[in-house]
């Protein structure tokens, strides 16, 4: 009976509206389009090209996953800036075990995500239980296994991995099953188009819904122009890489975590109790929400996410270096305030959070591109990183 | 009575989509009591604020004619340099630092290029003498009650040397005594000169303490009384307020025996394990079924500890002795999760503070303290989610276009209606209440005195902690009282008269070795 359009008030949101009230969401595609535009220009096209984005995509997996993590960490307000060295450390340990152990991979890759929760429940346990706050807590877990990273490497120096599986994790493209007389991918293409129909689906079936609870939806213009503009440079995207050697590995892990992030915060309650824990922690508590374990959770995922980081880093890399690990926990949550997590916590979006990602290693790539002195990327990074937390900042004030 | 001192003629004030203020006169005399009234949104706060300069001359339509000249203040310090302080509900003070340096805090006594802080000892000894606190200035606020501390505000009002004292709902977070002194204190400062403004919603000191009663209504002005002999009556007020009579402020409810004993509280003593001090003596309580219990006694007497210590040991409070009985057996309860599973449920004393999270809307809020019903599996069923808040949202009538509404954007009323939802939604079998109506309007607290009648009615038993005297009166089947973290006595509703509730609220407790 409630599901009836209230007569007289407005039931959708117009495209000028939707500008105004999502600015926030809408300024991090804007940046990340014109980081292409640019390095497009600035290289002749280089940036733009197939090799390039694949490479794109194979630097950008690293930095996403741990930014995903980070993003659950920044919304129940802590913050975790051990994340570099956890990735570096974990990374060596899974090469030591491949290179000079032997071990095999379906051994290694569990054990160092094992590993990695492990540091996690340390973590989760000084911050969540003893009550250390986690920038102390973090701040020790940096130097700490940093130290452990070079004590790993200190005899070896850079550990170089040959295996081939693990390499291509971060290097190599999902096989193409069947690929056409001009050397197109079918599979990757066939994977671009079907993930294109469930976007589709899935966008027109929400807003169904939203208009069925008589949900403010946006007008049928701005949602068809916006989901057009999704579809296609999703399938422009995909068109490229079939056109190159096909889907990247790492694209292909990135977005089981995603998926999985995003299933645990939009549809579990653990991730309604990191939302609320975000809101206000004290009125989450006395609604019956275990703050303690939440927090203690997410110490865990963050670390196993590094571990991960690590292995992706090191596949990347075909090696493990004494140095790896370094700024990573800037890239991170540089990625999740970009992507929109907000400085006050309780508010951000994993899949923003990939977009964030895509924006500080865009910028990267494209620097390195145009042999950037090294120096001026960490000037550069560090400047948009402050200004993406001062925009935060002053589009929430009211 | 003396001339005119303050004039507002014809104040408009529109914020993009409203208009809080429509051509609003307002006259003040040198050296009256006016009291300002009027249901929350009616327009008060937004006009004391268009006078002292928060929104700037040039932001509203109108005029200020203050002491015969024509007023323009573009920010605070330019009120406060006029001689008009404002005092609002939420005070804004330094915790940790001294009562003189909180007096002098903006308008520190300078000696040359330092502050001179003997001057500044001896000015706010005079001022503390004024409002007649007898503290030693070199105390913390923080270790101050709310009615010293709501002092120290007018005293600092005073060493600005104020005209006009404007004051937002003081006694609001005050307990009777407290508000008794203050309004005493109101009165001695009107010998003195100070012209004054008062914000309230308890129309008993209205009535006792106003020479002229303005009511405001959907920003505009409905009427400016002469309430010096005392002709102006409270249902009077109520009337021009919501522009109706309300016949009687606390609904009726089908008397019905009492159940069984479904909480009971044994020997209940609590200490604060930071200063060891002990909050709570030796508290029995028993709540049968379906009956609302009152709370009654001053601020600090210990009834919110009670509420908190029992509601999963809230970190602050440890329980050194004492059993917990719920539907007659004997219970631990560690945590909230353990109350709630326990059919305990806590609506707190501060809804923005630990009652609700603000940045969320009020489906989040609605079904966050019982998700488990609405999970298939681990997934959260979303569209049930929809309908159960909606559903809660229409019968305890939640005033928002949707439930997508953010709950930061409700008034008062809609927010406390949202905290209860929450609690409905978690069907508890015993629903503490604190404070329940404290800052909100005459109609909401209408509404959920109708709503605590339903759910006792359905067999809920309600504990309700209230430091309005009236509506503890009003509501309780059965009343206990403490007295500095004492039960000081249990009067049933035919005994309950305010006479009997305040003997035992100041009852002080017999010290035994």
């Amino acid at each position: 009976m409630n599901t009836r359009t209230v007569s007289g008030e407005k039931q959708t949101i117009s495209m000028g509206e939707l500008l105004k009230a999502n600015i926030r969401d809408y300024a991090m595609y804007i940046v990340l389009a014109v980081i292409f535009v640019v390095f497009g220009l600035l290289t002749d096209g280089l940036f733009l090209s197939p090799r390039n984005l694949t490479d794109l995509i194979n630097q950008t997996g690293y930095v996403a996953v741990l930014a995903v993590g980070m993003t659950c960490i920044l919304i129940i307000k802590h913050i975790d800036l051990s994340v570099g060295y956890v990735a570096g450390f974990l990374g060596a340990v899974a090469a030591t075990l491949i290179t000079f152990n032997g071990w095999p991979l379906y051994l290694v890759l569990p054990l160092i995500l094992v590993m990695g929760i492990l540091i996690g429940v340390y973590q989760g346990f000084l911050v969540s239980v003893i009550k250390v706050p986690a920038f102390v807590t973090t701040l020790a877990g940096q130097f700490i296994f940093r130290g452990l990273l070079m004590l790993i490497t200190a005899g070896s120096g850079t550990i170089i991995v040959r295996n081939e599986i693990f390499r291509a994790l971060s290097n190599g493209n999902i096989p193409s099953i069947v690929t056409t007389q001009s050397g197109t991918h079918l599979l990757t293409l066939a994977i671009g188009l079907v993930c294109a129909v469930l976007l589709i689906f899935s966008q027109v079936r929400a807003r169904c819904n939203m208009k069925r609870y008589s949900f403010k939806v946006i007008s049928g213009g701005a949602f068809t122009l916006k989901l057009l503009l999704f579809t296609a440079i999703l399938v422009g995207v995909t068109w490229v890489l079939a056109n190159y050697r096909g889907l990247p590995w790492t694209a292909v892990v990135v977005a089981v975590v995603l998926l999985v992030y995003n299933f645990i915060l939009n549809k579990t309650r653990l991730g309604r109790s990191i939302y609320a824990i975000g809101g206000n922690a004290e009125a989450a508590e006395l609604s019956g929400i275990n703050v303690r374990r939440v927090t203690f959770i997410t110490f865990c995922s963050m670390s196993m996410l590094a571990a991960l980081s690590g292995i992706l880093y090191t596949s990347r890399l075909a090696s493990a270096t004494p140095t790896a690990g370094l700024g990573f926990e800037l890239d991170a949550i540089a990625s999740s305030y970009i992507g929109g997590v907000a400085v006050s916590g309780g508010v951000g979006k994993v899949t923003n959070t990939i977009v964030g990602a895509l924006v500080i290693m865009s910028l990267t790539n494209g620097m390195n591109l145009l042999g950037v002195d090294i120096s001026f990327q960490y000037i550069v990074k560090g400047a948009i990183f402050i200004l993406a937390v001062a925009f935060d900042v002053i589009s929430r004030k009211k | 009575m003396g001339d005119i001192l303050l004039q507002m003629r014809g104040i408009t004030k529109r914020f993009p989509g409203v208009t809080a203020l429509s051509d609003v006169n307002f006259s003040v005399r040198r050296g009256e009591i006016h009291c300002l009234v009027g249901e929350n949104g009616a327009g008060k706060s937004t006009l004391m604020k268009v006078l002292s300069g928060v929104h700037p001359y040039g932001s509203y339509e109108g005029e200020i004619l203050y002491q015969g000249q024509v007023a323009r203040f573009h920010n605070i310090a330019q009120s406060e340099a006029a001689g008009i302080a404002i005092i609002y509900q939420e005070l804004a003070q330094f915790p940790e630092l001294t009562i003189y340096e909180n007096i002098f805090m903006g308008h520190e006594l300078m000696n040359g290029r330092t502050i001179d802080w003997n001057r500044t000892i001896a000015s706010a000894k005079e001022v503390l003498a004024r409002v007649r606190l007898n503290e030693n200035p070199a105390a913390k606020i923080k270790d101050l009650g709310v009615g010293k501390r709501q002092l120290i505000e007018i005293a600092k009002a005073l060493a600005k040397n104020v005209k006009l004292l404007i004051l937002d709902e003081p006694t609001a977070a005050l307990n009777e005594d407290d508000s008794q002194n203050l309004l005493s204190l109101l009165r001695e400062l009107k010998e003195q000169g100070v012209t004054c403004i008062m914000i309230s919603h308890k129309l008993k000191e209205i009535v006792a303490i106003a020479d002229t009663i303005t009511v405001l209504r959907d920003g505009m002005t409905v009427c400016s009384m002469d309430a010096r002999n005392g002709q102006v009556t409270e249902p009077q007020i109520i009337k021009y307020m919501v522009g109706r009579e309300i016949e009687d402020i606390y609904p009726k409810r089908a008397k019905q025996p009492a159940g069984e004993v479904c909480l009971e509280i044994r020997n209940w003593t609590v200490v604060e394990p930071s200063t060891g001090r002990e909050i709570l003596h030796d508290v029995n309580l028993k709540v049968r079924r379906g009956e609302i219990v009152g709370l009654a006694g001053l601020m600090g007497a210990g009834r919110t500890e009670l509420a908190l210590s029992l509601f999963g040991n809230t970190p602050g409070y440890k329980v050194v002795s004492g059993e917990l009985w719920v539907k007659g057996k004997r219970v631990e309860l560690k945590s909230p999760r353990a109350c709630i599973d326990a059919g305990l449920a806590y609506v707190t004393e501060d809804r923005k503070r630990n009652g609700l999270i603000l940045i969320q809307d009020i489906r989040f809020n609605t079904t966050i303290a019982a998700l488990d019903k609405l999970t298939r599996g681990v997934v959260v069923d979303g569209n049930e989610e929809i309908r159960v808040a909606n559903q809660y949202k229409e019968a305890i009538n939640i005033k928002a276009p949707s439930i997508q509404q953010l709950v930061s954007n409700l008034s008062g009323g809609n927010q406390q209606k949202t905290s209860l939802a929450k609690w409905m939604f978690a069907d508890p079998e015993i629903l503490i209440l604190d404070e329940p109506t404290r800052g909100i309007d005459v109609g909401a607290k209408y509404e959920i005195y109708t709503l605590m009648n339903r759910m006792v009615e359905k067999g809920m038993s309600i504990i309700m902690i209230s430091s309005e005297l009236l509506e503890i009166l009003g509501m309780s089947d059965r009343l206990y009282v403490m007295s500095e973290g004492s039960m000081t006595g249990e009067l049933p509703a035919s005994q309950a008269t305010e006479q009997n509730v305040m003997a035992l609220a100041t009852k002080t407790r017999e010290v035994t070795a």
